[in-house]
């Protein structure tokens, strides 16, 4: 790999790896505060997508609004979902909560087979997004520098919300202790509603940002997102925000320098081989990467 | 033989209706009753002591209080109003608040932060930074350790931290769980010296603890529960030794 190869493939890293990062921080912020995996989490990717589909089919909105009103949707639904489907079973064992997200899931995509279609639509994207800048010997994707930079942003924004405000702080303490958090007045169903639109609003940017990138979106849009989101979690220790942000990054990049490395009649291989690396991570370090032993 | 309604203890506080009142309350865990039929007052600006062997139920007490259990029965009144079955916050948003067994400090959030979120049931977030501030003078070990992981404190700093952390909302009553467990004797002087400092300056105490005469020494009046019940309770300093014995050897009968 040429050295200006090598500059490309890492931009197209960080642009995946924020991708994921963002992607994993949505699912370790529920799983944070709750010790719940949502796994419906997808479907607010696609979510997100068909309301894109319709923002941009059915108002001729800039593509900027259409992005933003695919984050505020899925926002939103993530936060209906908590309250009508996982509220009623707040005390419930993690198998219940974990089945019942299974049975959300199939419930969005059922019903986007059946009042669109089963079948991908093509969703619309600025031409902007298929240019590339020469910078010298080094030719990158103008898509990926705003996918680096919009992941960027979101991961700031989320620290200094999660370090600065009173909001923040009671999220903080309710993951590290629900009960005494609530002893000290932090009030469970706003702080639990809170950690969902957060969820949301990240699973709608990572959204859109995929959307972005495949210019389509079909009622299965959402899992290869949330299996990704899954895996970039754990290794970085699930629960672990900061550990969820460097797990998407090492899947991002563990994908790019595969895709770019391996010989052609390994390619297809490239995403079995990265699981195969993850696996092998998770043996020697079962905790994660990042996470430490048994926090409590 | 001393009596249930701790009359006549220190004329100046405990007059007119008890602050908090705990009627007849029973709690279960599946098939294991905690408690049974347990009534206790205490009156504003008072100690009461809840004292007992382990598995009394003195723990199970404090949490019902506070919101964390549900009793199956009975009743508890806080400044003449149902308090029984409340959430936890909206209990220490009615000026109750618990400092648990264990301390249960956020070991991953500064000390300065632990305090701040004591102070979550308040709305001026500035009033809330300058009473952190005070608490860090109070206790200079905890102001050197401010920016510090609360998780690195030892014990008896986490045991400050806690208190103050509770204090942080202005509560009216303190619930203290065991603030002296696996604390060094010289820590647990310092602990009891601001329980009596806390009384001074107005705040009623429900005191839980296994350090029967560290405990009797400080509080007003006592309550010695054991396997559920309340079987003694009286003024503190009348409180007879036998009646403890009999609930520490586990053959209490009712009071």
């Amino acid at each position: 790999m040429s050295p200006s190869e090598f500059v490309q493939q890492l931009v197209n890293a960080l642009s995946l790896g924020s991708i994921y990062a963002v992607l994993a921080l949505g699912l370790s912020m529920v799983y944070g505060i709750l010790g719940m995996l949502n796994f419906a989490y997808g479907e607010l990717v696609t979510i997100a997508g068909y309301t894109m589909l319709f923002l941009t089919t059915e108002t001729d909105a800039p593509f900027i609004l259409v992005a933003l009103g695919g984050v505020a949707a899925a926002g939103l639904a993530s936060v209906l979902m908590e309250l009508v489907a996982f509220r009623p079973l707040r005390n419930a064992s993690f198998v219940s909560l974990l089945f019942t997200s299974f049975a959300v899931a199939q419930l969005i995509q059922g019903a986007f087979r059946q009042a669109v279609s089963v079948r991908a639509r093509g969703v619309p994207v600025p031409a902007l997004f298929d240019e590339a800048l020469d910078l010298g010997p080094v030719r990158i994707s103008v898509l990926s520098i705003i996918t680096a930079s919009i992941g960027a942003i979101a991961l700031v924004s989320l620290t200094q919300f999660m370090k600065r405000s009173r909001a923040g702080l009671s999220m903080r303490a309710a993951a590290q202790d629900f009960t005494t958090a609530r002893l000290n007045g932090v009030r469970a169903n706003r702080v639990i509603s809170l950690a969902f639109l957060i969820s949301g609003l990240l699973a709608g940017i990572a959204g859109v940002l995929w959307i972005a990138r495949t210019t389509s979106v079909n009622p299965a849009t959402g899992f290869v997102p949330v299996v990704q989101a899954f895996i970039a979690s754990v290794i970085g220790g699930l629960g672990n925000l900061r550990g969820a942000v460097l797990g998407g990054f090492f899947l991002g990049t563990l994908e790019v320098f595969l895709q770019a490395t391996l010989p052609g009649s390994l390619l297809p291989y490239a995403q079995a081989t990265a699981l195969l690396i993850v696996v092998a991570v998770l043996y020697v370090r079962p905790q994660g990467l990042f996470g430490q032993r048994a926090v409590t | 033989m001393s009596d249930v309604a701790g009359n006549g203890t220190a004329p100046e506080r405990g007059d007119g209706a008890p602050l908090l009142s705990v009627d007849s309350l029973r709690v279960t865990y599946g098939a294991v009753t905690a408690l049974r039929d347990v009534s206790l007052d205490v009156r504003a600006g008072e100690i009461v002591a809840a004292l007992g062997p382990n598995g009394a139920g003195k723990t199970t007490l404090l949490r019902t209080i506070a919101g964390v259990l549900k009793p199956q029965a009975g009743a508890i009144t806080f400044r003449g109003s149902p308090l029984s079955g409340s959430a936890p916050e909206a209990v220490v948003g009615r000026g109750i608040a618990l400092v648990p067994e264990g301390r249960h400090i956020f070991p991953g959030l500064t000390v300065e932060e632990n305090l701040l979120v004591g102070g979550t049931t308040r709305s001026e977030r500035d009033e809330v930074r300058r009473d952190a501030d005070g608490w860090l003078a109070r206790f200079p070990i905890l102001g050197e350790r401010r920016s510090q992981l609360a998780g690195t404190l030892s014990g008896g700093e986490q045991q400050q931290l806690a208190i103050a952390r509770a204090l942080m909302g202005r509560p009216t009553m303190l619930l203290l769980d065991e603030p002296s467990l696996g604390l060094a004797p010289i820590v647990v002087d310092r602990i009891f010296a601001l329980i009596s400092e806390l009384r001074d300056d107005g705040v009623t105490i429900l005191l839980v603890e296994q350090n029967v005469h560290r405990a009797l020494a400080v509080a007003d009046r006592a309550v010695v529960l054991s396997v559920g019940e309340v079987v003694a309770s009286g003024p503190a300093e009348s409180l007879a030794e036998g009646d403890l014995e009999r609930s520490y050897l586990g053959i209490g009968r009712k009071g």
